[in-house]
């Protein structure tokens, strides 16, 4: 089962399905994994958050992204944009499973927020420069551990699978917050789709490149791996096709659909944003006569 | 005798002073740019509101809680962004979201062809509006884009004045920034205290006990810990002036690492802790 004693293993269980196991685990840290392996005829860095029960900080022990995982994420990340130097942009593969960022006392007066801020600006960093980076969400994708791991990807590829899950907060603490019940939260999310938390309804939200259907998840066959891998190569090919930056996230038909005012204030703000601009520079003469 | 004049002087300043604390979102901007060349994008007349609150029975703002302004800071084009805190708690939605990075975007392109705009953000939030969730968060996760993307033309610059502070996925905003301006009163954090309080349990962190929790993410220890540029009292002339110091900076300054990219240097701070931190 994918949940012992409370921690997710869908994270170690797809970096082996798709490292082979035997691949060098780079990282020195016991809660990260990554390895570079075969993708259809070039190296790929597969990159994982996992859990780890002697984490030197206890909050960050069930495979959260701490201070450790968030500067080493970075740390790994941006050693990979160094060794592109000959050329060869290497696609990036983040597999997420990450139940949260680390909650803690010690985490806040260290600076979680900018480990987190770290992590996230190599994902992006890497984009920018050409990598490739594929968001592969086989687990949960919370809050601002998705934001270090993951949420900068050129493309977020899910597994269709109840434990899957992508939210802003966890449903505890969101109910305490907007002083409701887990109950009435999860009656909402029925009826409003950003705040549910299964995967098929951010599907809904157009976020995602691809939702994997038909995937044991937990114990993944050789053609379940091979079904995943082959999403990979065609979400890494998009990519290149692609723009560096995260437009595509508006592009797809149930962005168009759910996302119709992210796409609205753009347009409107696009039109005005060019008529300050001359209405500026006539100011400007009027400033300086 | 002297020593009379200065107090008098000292006394006449903090009397003068202009707070910016206790301005709203749309005077804080106005407060930062040239005088005069405040012009407002996608304002309150231009209706965009959230789609979401009416669905969960709260009333929508026009202007969704966010103020944006094109203007000039001492005569260089400037995008400023503020939140304002009394809306939602300067909670980040769709909308709100979006008027940010698509802001932040077309800075970007401009840019890119050689017209620098200097852009400026003034936070004051506690993250992703719960209403709208996923929505709120896929905004920020733009915004850090938008952020990480520009810094690479012109310093971004950001101001924490409080009394809200910076919360969730948007203290990673300001974790992205180039230069960070913060007042004793702003708080910088992930997480908000009641947060990790439910999360951790109440012998992690009472969210009740305010000292602690001014001596962990204050604005003071912030400055003190390195997390933040500027540490400037309560005085919107001054907040002023430290924007325009760090945007006059040679653009080519931009280039100075951000505190987000010095990967070896925090991982060293970090193994110094020990086994045990």
């Amino acid at each position: 089962m994918s949940v012992e004693s409370g921690l997710s293993r869908r994270g170690r269980i797809w970096f082996e399905a798709l490292t082979g196991g035997g691949a060098a685990n780079l990282s020195s840290l016991k809660s990260l994994c990554v390895a570079d392996a075969a993708l259809r005829g070039e190296t790929a860095r597969f990159i994982a958050v996992v859990p780890d029960a002697q984490n030197r900080f206890p909050r960050a022990r069930g495979g959260e992204v701490g201070l450790d995982e968030g500067w080493a994420l970075a740390q790994h990340v941006r050693a990979t944009i160094a060794e592109a130097n000959d050329g060869a942009r290497r696609p990036i593969i983040a597999i997420v499973d990450v139940s949260s960022q680390a909650y803690g006392r010690r985490e806040e007066l260290l600076g979680i927020h900018l480990a987190c801020a770290a992590a996230a600006d190599a994902y992006a960093s890497a984009r920018l420069a050409g990598h490739p980076v594929i968001a592969l969400l086989v687990g949960k994708a919370m809050s601002g551990a998705f934001l270090a791991h993951g949420y900068q990807a050129n493309r977020i590829l899910a597994l269709d699978s109840p434990e899957v899950m992508v939210q802003a907060m966890g449903k505890q603490a969101a109910a305490r917050v907007t002083r409701s019940s887990v109950e009435e939260m999860e009656k909402l999310g029925e009826r409003i789709a950003p705040v549910a938390y299964d995967i098929r309804s951010y599907a809904s939200l157009g976020l995602l490149h691809e939702l994997i259907e038909g995937i044991d998840a937990d114990a993944p066959g050789r053609i379940d791996v091979d079904r995943v891998r082959a999403e990979l190569v065609d979400a890494i090919t998009d990519a290149r096709a692609g723009a560096s930056d995260l437009a595509g996230r508006l592009s797809s038909p149930a962005a168009r659909k759910t996302r119709a005012a992210s796409i609205e204030v753009r347009r409107r703000l696009a039109e005005q944003w060019h008529s300050v601009e001359q209405g500026r520079a006539a100011e400007q003469r009027d400033v300086r006569s | 005798m002297n020593t009379d004049a200065a107090a008098q002087a000292g006394y006449r300043r903090f009397l003068e002073r202009r707070s910016f604390i206790e301005m709203n979102a749309r005077e804080r901007v106005r407060a930062v740019l040239d005088p005069g060349t405040y012009r407002e994008m996608l304002g309150p007349f231009d209706r965009i509101k959230s789609p979401w609150l009416p669905l969960q029975g709260i009333v929508a703002q026009a202007d969704d809680g966010v103020v944006l302004a094109r203007g000039t800071l001492q005569a260089k084009p400037a995008l400023i962004a503020a939140i304002e805190s009394a809306y939602q708690g300067g909670s980040m939605g769709e909308v709100s979201g979006a008027k940010i990075a698509g802001a932040l975007e077309l800075a970007l392109e401009d840019c890119e062809q050689g017209r620098l705009i200097f852009p400026v953000l003034l936070f004051e939030t506690g993250g992703v509006r719960l209403q709208e969730a996923n929505l709120g968060l896929a905004a920020i996760a733009e915004i850090h884009a938008a952020i990480i993307a520009l810094r690479r033309y012109v310093p971004v610059v950001g101001v924490i004045a409080g009394m809200v502070g910076c919360f969730g996925g948007m203290s990673l905003a300001a974790a992205l920034c180039t230069h960070l301006i913060v007042t004793p009163q702003a708080r910088l954090g992930m997480n908000g205290p009641e947060v990790i309080e439910q999360e951790a349990g109440i012998e992690e962190l009472d969210a009740a006990d305010r000292g602690l929790i001014w001596s962990l993410i204050g604005g003071e220890r912030r400055y003190a810990e390195g997390f933040a540029d500027d540490l400037l009292e309560d005085d919107a002339d001054a907040i002023a002036a430290a924007i325009r110091k760090a945007v006059s900076a040679d653009p080519a300054s931009a280039a100075k690492p951000a505190r987000s990219m010095q990967v070896e240097r925090y991982v060293e701070l970090l193994r110094k802790l020990g086994p045990t931190p």
